[in-house]
């Protein structure tokens, strides 16, 4: 089923006494969720990917705007007649019932013709119950499962409905790390099978990178890129963007065009044609560096970190914004032991690769160039 | 167990010494008394002296009509009463809580009963329900204007007595189920009802199927809590009917232990003590069977 946003808005009530002004938690927001696919919504807290969710799924009404089921318009429909299933962030397993209970709860609330028979319910939910591979855990209660197994279960409650659209709030945050890898997979793959649309709620960019079809980045109720991950990641459309993906963060200088070259700091480090002369924002991601001798950028070594395939060689210039440099250089490279060996604040030199270099102005944050491939 | 932890607990049993010694003194001492004295045939306070040791006091009190008499009142009551003031308890607090504007205004109001004087009620109830020379009562009067007949429901006949203790009754442990449950009900996370929402549960089978179990363990506190407050009802029936319970027929086990030892018949704590002792096992047999019910409906 697709899902399209018009122009959608919510505005809540001020709280209390000193915040009376209304608060925009969605802001004019379009969006068109193709069929099928597993799309993320992503942002910082408070940037209002939950209150979208919450608005697909009908628990909140928007202040403006639509909500379209296919053509079918859903904006006024209570969420039991949108045919959505959504799974909470704590995943609201029912505590007094059993496995098998919480799953068949969504089915023995159907009524009259849509209501299915005893044995056809139990059939659903042993269904669902394989589907998320939970089967075997049917007659335990959730405070018996583990963290895992309980969301496996609150998807399985979800899906048994046979919604057109899922939505999930943050799925993976109640998890610890190795389980979150996991689940992330489970999820794509129960994605997958089902083919039912999919939307779900992240802080976590690496989480929504890994297995969307489509990322929704917003920012304070307004939506600032939507694309395919990888696109996303290799073409920010501003400096918002280019902050929130990638782990580690892009490298932020502030720095300067002349002449069609790029400044940092007194030394031209690119050339960035078509570029009139401007202050700018030099967004640098960490694998945009190489270590070299006769390299343009000169910094000062700080550290050297080893973790496993990767080198990360810490550094400080004067024109970074943050704090300290993060570069991620190959484990392969020779120069990493004459590094670690060598004392802190030496000079490194490093050249950057062009495609991982992005310009923002310096008053929009919009993206104004990004180097060639 | 070596030096250190014994001194750790020395410590620990010194700080509970004092409630130890208040609780032994006042508590514990007198219950094994009553329960010696049950046994003391014609025991005088007085003189501390008994003809001999025996079940003779439960024997009398058992073919006591005064004392059958209160135990069926006591029963009565207690099957009356928990049962509807949990119940109409439960309607008022899912009320209050499911109402936006007014909730702390009106939580006030019906927690009112629960800081009046019983005595000051009574006197309420007597202006609702008493016939005098002067007057038959509001109560009466609106039974008459409605057409009916007036009863007097002080004086009158029993079931009239009887339904004025028990909406007594149930109006004075009200506030105070209804404090337990509208706390209860606002500790059930909201997520839940979303679930239960996006599930297309409707409002009955919610309150059903998520509300009441997940404030299960509070109705049974509140229930096994009301069987014990029931059985020694006392208080609340001196307000009503004045302190000669026995000739207005609506003594309780309380009232009748009373009356053995302080009342006109007084001066026979034996007897007393039997009756005491026979209410301890009632309330005992009575909270073991909730407590068990209970306890096997949690762990469903």
């Amino acid at each position: 089923m697709e899902v399209v946003l018009r122009e959608l808005t919510k505005k809540f009530p001020g709280r209390g006494r000193k915040n009376r002004g209304e608060v925009t938690a969605v802001d004019r927001m379009d969006l068109e969720i193709p069929d099928g696919s597993l799309v993320g919504l992503l942002g910082p807290s408070g940037c209002g990917k939950s209150t979208v969710l919450n608005l697909i799924s009908g628990l909140l009404g928007p202040t403006e705007g639509r909500i379209l089921f296919g053509e079918e318009d859903v904006t006024l429909l209570p969420p039991e007649k949108r045919g959505i299933g959504l799974v909470f962030q704590n995943y609201a397993l029912y505590p007094h019932m059993t496995v098998k209970q919480n799953i068949l709860f969504p089915l023995e609330n159907l009524k009259g013709k849509a209501r299915p028979s005893r044995e056809e319910m139990l059939k659903k939910a042993e269904e669902a119950a394989k589907l998320v591979q939970i089967d075997g855990l049917m007659d335990r209660k959730p405070s018996e499962l583990s963290g895992g197994q309980q969301q496996r279960v609150a998807i399985a409650r979800a899906l048994v409905k046979r919604p057109q659209v899922l939505l999930l709030d943050e799925p993976l945050s109640n998890l610890d790390a190795r389980l979150r890898i996991q689940t992330r997979e489970e999820i794509r793959r129960i994605q997958r099978e089902t083919k039912i649309t999919t939307v779900f709620v992240t802080h976590d960019q690496e989480e929504a990178m890994s297995i969307s079809d489509l990322i929704v980045v917003m920012r304070e109720g307004v939506v600032q890129q939507t694309g395919r991950p990888q696109e996303v990641y290799d073409s920010p459309d501003n400096l918002f963007v280019a902050k929130f993906l990638g782990t580690p963060p892009i490298n932020v200088f502030c720095g300067r065009v002349r002449d069609h070259r790029l400044y940092i700091g007194e030394e031209a480090v690119l050339p960035a044609d078509g570029v009139s002369d401007a202050e700018v924002y030099v967004g640098v991601r960490p694998e945009g560096f190489r270590l070299c001798e006769t390299g343009p950028l000169s910094c000062s070594l700080d550290r050297v970190e080893v973790m496993g395939r990767d080198v990360s060689v810490i550094s400080e210039n004067a024109a970074s914004v943050n704090a300290v440099v993060r570069s991620i250089v190959g484990a392969e490279s020779g120069l990493t032991e004459a590094l670690l060996s060598g004392p802190k604040g030496r000079e490194v030199r490093f050249a950057l690769v062009p495609h991982k270099v992005f310009l923002f102005d310096r008053e929009t944050e919009q993206r104004i160039f990004r180097g060639e491939h | 167990m070596d030096r250190k932890s014994l001194n750790g607990n020395l410590t620990g049993w010194l700080y509970l010494l004092p409630a130890l010694l208040f609780l032994g003194v006042f508590m514990v001492y007198p219950l094994i008394d009553v329960f010696i004295y049950s046994f003391e045939e014609g025991y005088n306070s007085a003189s501390q002296t008994y003809f001999g040791v025996g079940g003779y006091n439960y024997a009398y009190v058992l073919r006591d009509p005064y004392f059958l008499q209160a135990v069926k009142n006591t029963f009565l009551l207690v099957a009356v009463t928990v049962p509807l003031s949990t119940g109409i308890a439960l309607l008022i607090s899912v009320g209050l809580h499911s109402i936006g504007p007014l909730r702390r205004f009106l939580q006030t109001v019906y927690f009112l009963p629960y800081v009046t004087n019983t005595l000051a009620v009574g006197m309420v109830f007597m202006i609702l329900f008493r016939k005098t020379a002067y007057s038959d009562g509001l109560v009466n009067l609106l039974i008459t204007w409605f057409g009916g007949e007036s009863v007097d429901f002080i004086d009158g006949p029993y079931w009239a007595k009887m339904s004025v203790l028990c909406l007594y009754t149930i109006w004075v442990v009200m506030p105070f189920k209804i404090l337990i449950l509208t706390s209860a009900l606002a500790s059930v996370d909201p997520v839940y009802y979303r679930a239960a929402q996006v599930d297309g549960t409707s409002k009955f089978r919610t309150f059903m199927r998520i509300t009441l179990p997940m404030i299960s363990p509070m109705i049974f506190y509140l229930v096994i809590t009301g069987f014990i407050g029931a059985f020694k009802a006392y208080s609340d029936v001196v307000a009503l009917f004045g302190t000669d319970l026995n000739a207005a027929g609506m003594n309780t086990i309380v009232g009748y232990v009373y009356d053995m030892l302080y009342g006109d018949s007084g001066g026979y704590p034996s007897y007393a003590s039997a009756a005491a002792i026979i209410l301890f096992a009632i309330v005992f047999t009575i909270t073991c069977v909730n407590l068990l019910v209970s306890g096997h409906r949690m762990r469903r």
